[in-house]
C-alpha cells in the first residue's frame, strides 16, 4: 500500500470513529433499558407514547405546508431572478443567507412582538394562526437550503432559451413554470423539500416559544425527564435525518438529463 | 412587392445608450426564404427577435398577414421558432415535445396524435418519439426542435442559427433538409445565420446586415454578382483587391502598376488620377488569355495550394497577390512558383467598390 493510500484510510477510519462511536455509543445506552439485558423496550415505550404520535404528525403537517410554502416563494422568485433580473442575484443570495445568522430566538420574538393579538394581523390570537406562523418560521429557517437547491437545479438547464422556446409555442407564464420549469429542477426541489424535512422535524426553538405542540419540545421534554427513552429518540431523528438525505441521493439518478450536447 | 406577407417597417431597437438596430426595413412574400446574413453584433438576431416577440422595438412596426403584431407578447403572434441551442424540454420525450405547442393550444388528443405522426415523418425520425432529447443526436435533436416549431402550423418560421452548433456535414444535409421542408410546408421563413455559404445556398432572398442596416437585399445571385457596398463584397464571397488609379476618365481607362486597363462605363464620375478600389472574383480570373477576356495583367506565381478537383494559384501583381482558381488537369502540371504568368479577365466582371 502506497503511504498516501494508508493516511488516507487512517484519516477516514479516525474521522468515521469520531462520527460513529458517539452514536454506538448512544445506541448501546438506548437498548439498556431492562436491566441485565439489551431490549428495544426504550423504543418501543417511545413509539407507544401518544404524545410521540401526535407531537410527530403535527411536524410532519407542519414540514409539508412549509415544503409547499417554500416551493412557491422560492422557485418563482429563483427563476425570475435568472430569467430577468441577474444583477439582483447578490443581494437575493445574501437575504437567503440572513437565517443562518439570525438566530431562530431573535425571529420568533419578533414573530411575538409583531403579530400579537393587539397587531393588525393578530396570528397568535388563534391556535391556527399560531400554526401558520410557526410555518411561515420554518419556511424562513429552511429558505437558505431551499434557495440554494432550486438556484442549483436552474443552472444546469437553459432557463432563458428553454423559456422562450415554451413561450413561441404558445404557453403563458404558469404553463411554462408548471410543465417547463419546475419538472427540470424537480430533483432539486425534492432535494430541498427532504432538508426542509429535516429541519421541521428537529426545530426547537419557535415550536417552544410559540407553544407548538411540535416534536422538537417533546424531545426536550423527554430529554429532561426520562433517561433511556431520549437516547432511543435521539436514534430515531436521526434515522429519519438519513433517510431523507438517502432519498435525496436516490431522487438525484433520475434528474433530466441535458440534452444540449456536440453532435 | 404588392402584398409584403412579413413587412419590417423602419425598425429600431436600442439598449440602453447602444443602437443595435437603425432603421431596418423588409419586406417578405408569402412562402418565401429569407436569410439574414452578417458578423456578429451586427444585429440580425435582434431582428429576428423582435419579430418572435421576444424583444419590443424602440420604434418602426412589424406586419405579419396584414396585422401590426408589433406590441403582442411571442404566445400571441402563432409564430415557430428553431433556437441554435435546440432548446428541447429535457423532460418530455420527442413526441412530447413536439406534441407540446398544440397541447398549449388545446388541440385534442387524438388529433395531436395524429399532427405528431405527421410532423416526426416530415423530419424523418418516426421510430424516434419514445426518446428523450439526450438519447438524440445534435442533428436529430435540431430535426425536432424543427417538428416542434411547426407541429401547431405557424404563420411564420423562425431559425436563429440552427446549424451552428452542429458538424459540418451535419450542417450541409441538415440545411437541405430544412429548405425541402420549408418549400414543401410553403412557410414564409427567417434564417438568421453568419454563414455566407448557407446563406447563399437555400435563400430566396438574403438581406446583408452591418452596424444595424441592411446594407443590400436581394438574391444569392444579385447578392455575389454585384455587392451594393464595399462591405458585402468583402463579405459574401472570397475578394481580389486591387488599388487602381483612373488614368483618362473621358476613356474610362484605369492604371494599375504600369499596366491599363479599360473600365468604360463603370468609373461612376470619378475623375482622372482618382484612387479606386476594384474587386475581383477569384472564378472571373484565369490563367493565360481566354475568349471574351478583355483585360490582361502580368505578374509572377507567388504560391500554389493544391486542393484536389481545383487548384488555387496566387499571382503577385505588383503590392497585391491575386487569387484565382483553376481546375485540375492531369494531364497539365501545376505553375511553378516564380514563374511569369499573365492573367486575364473580363472587365465586366470588375466590381468597382465605392
Amino acid at each position: 500500500m502506497k503511504s498516501g493510500k494508508f493516511w488516507a484510510w487512517i484519516t477516514f477510519i479516525l474521522g468515521a470513529a469520531y462520527f460513529f462511536i458517539p452514536l454506538i455509543a448512544t445506541m448501546e445506552f438506548s437498548m439498556r433499558m431492562k436491566r441485565g439485558e439489551y431490549s428495544f423496550e426504550a423504543y418501543r415505550v417511545v413509539l407507544g407514547d401518544p404524545r410521540f404520535q401526535e407531537s410527530f404528525t403535527f411536524s410532519v403537517v407542519a414540514a409539508v405546508f412549509t415544503i409547499i410554502l417554500g416551493v412557491l416563494l422560492v422557485v418563482p422568485t429563483a427563476y425570475w431572478i435568472r430569467l430577468r433580473l441577474p444583477q439582483l442575484r447578490p443581494v437575493v443570495e445574501f437575504v437567503t443567507l440572513l437565517p443562518l445568522v439570525i438566530p431562530a430566538i431573535v425571529i420568533v420574538f419578533g414573530y411575538i412582538r409583531m403579530y400579537g393579538s393587539n397587531s393588525p394581523l393578530p396570528f397568535l390570537s388563534s391556535d391556527i394562526g399560531t400554526s401558520a406562523l410557526l410555518v411561515i418560521g420554518y419556511a424562513t429557517l429552511a429558505l437558505p437550503y431551499m434557495y440554494r437547491a432550486v438556484d442549483t437545479g436552474l443552472r444546469t438547464i437553459d432557463v432563458r432559451t428553454l423559456t422562450e422556446a415554451a413561450q413561441i409555442l404558445g404557453a403563458g407564464w404558469t404553463t411554462i413554470i408548471s410543465r417547463v420549469i419546475l419538472p427540470n429542477v424537480l430533483i432539486a426541489v425534492l432535494s430541498g423539500a427532504f432538508l426542509t424535512f429535516a429541519i421541521v422535524i428537529g426545530e426547537f426553538t419557535i415550536a417552544s416559544l410559540l407553544n407548538r405542540p411540535a416534536f422538537g419540545p417533546y424531545l426536550q421534554n423527554i430529554g429532561a425527564n426520562r433517561a433511556y427513552e431520549p437516547a432511543a429518540l435521539a436514534i430515531i431523528a436521526f434515522v429519519i435525518t438519513w433517510g431523507c438525505m438517502s432519498i435525496i441521493q436516490v431522487l438525484s439518478r433520475f434528474a433530466p438529463k441535458s440534452a444540449n450536447r456536440p453532435n | 412587392m404588392a402584398d409584403p406577407f412579413l413587412s419590417i417597417q423602419h425598425v429600431k431597437k436600442t439598449f440602453g445608450p447602444t443602437t443595435v438596430v437603425e432603421d431596418f426595413n423588409l419586406d417578405v412574400e408569402r412562402g418565401e426564404f429569407v436569410s439574414f446574413l452578417g458578423p456578429s453584433g451586427c444585429g440580425k438576431t435582434t431582428v429576428l427577435r423582435m419579430v418572435a416577440g421576444f424583444e419590443e422595438p424602440t420604434a418602426g412596426s412589424i406586419i405579419v398577414g396584414g396585422k401590426d403584431v408589433t406590441r403582442l407578447k411571442p404566445n400571441q403572434r402563432n409564430v415557430g421558432m428553431v433556437f441554435q441551442a435546440y432548446a428541447l424540454f429535457p423532460n418530455l420525450t420527442v413526441a412530447q415535445n413536439v406534441a407540446f405547442g398544440l397541447k398549449v393550444a388545446g388541440v385534442g388528443k387524438a388529433e395531436s396524435d395524429k399532427r405528431v405522426a405527421e410532423m416526426l415523418e416530415l423530419i424523418k425520425l418516426p421510430q424516434l418519439g419514445d426518446r428523450y432529447p439526450y438519447q438524440l443526436s445534435g442533428g436529430q435533436q435540431q430535426r425536432v426542435a424543427l417538428a416542434r416549431a411547426l407541429a401547431p402550423k405557424p404563420k411564420l418560421l423562425l431559425l436563429d442559427e440552427p446549424l451552428s452548433a452542429l458538424d459540418a456535414k451535419v450542417r450541409v444535409s441538415l440545411r437541405d433538409e430544412i429548405r425541402a421542408i420549408q418549400k414543401e410546408l410553403g412557410i414564409t421563413t427567417i434564417f438568421v445565420t453568419h454563414d455566407q455559404e448557407e446563406a447563399l445556398s437555400i435563400s430566396d432572398r438574403i438581406a446583408v446586415m452591418y452596424g444595424g442596416k441592411a446594407e443590400q437585399v436581394g438574391t444569392p445571385f444579385e447578392i455575389y454578382n454585384r455587392p451594393a457596398t464595399k462591405f458585402v463584397a468583402n463579405f459574401v464571397g472570397t475578394l481580389n483587391v486591387l488599388e487602381a488609379v483612373v488614368s483618362d476618365a473621358g476613356s474610362g481607362r484605369v492604371r494599375i502598376n504600369a499596366e491599363e486597363i479599360g473600365l468604360k462605363g463603370k468609373l461612376n464620375g470619378s475623375r482622372t488620377g482618382d484612387t479606386l478600389s476594384l474587386a475581383l472574383r477569384p472564378e472571373a480570373i484565369t490563367l493565360g488569355p481566354r475568349p471574351g477576356h478583355d483585360a490582361t495583367l502580368s505578374g509572377e506565381i507567388a504560391d500554389v495550394h493544391f486542393l484536389g478537383s481545383v487548384i488555387r494559384v496566387r499571382v503577385g501583381i505588383g503590392g497585391s497577390k491575386i487569387s484565382l482558381d483553376t481546375f485540375n488537369n492531369s494531364s497539365t502540371p501545376p505553375p511553378n512558383v516564380g514563374d511569369k504568368a499573365e492573367i486575364s479577365f473580363s472587365s465586366g466582371d470588375v466590381l468597382v467598390l465605392h
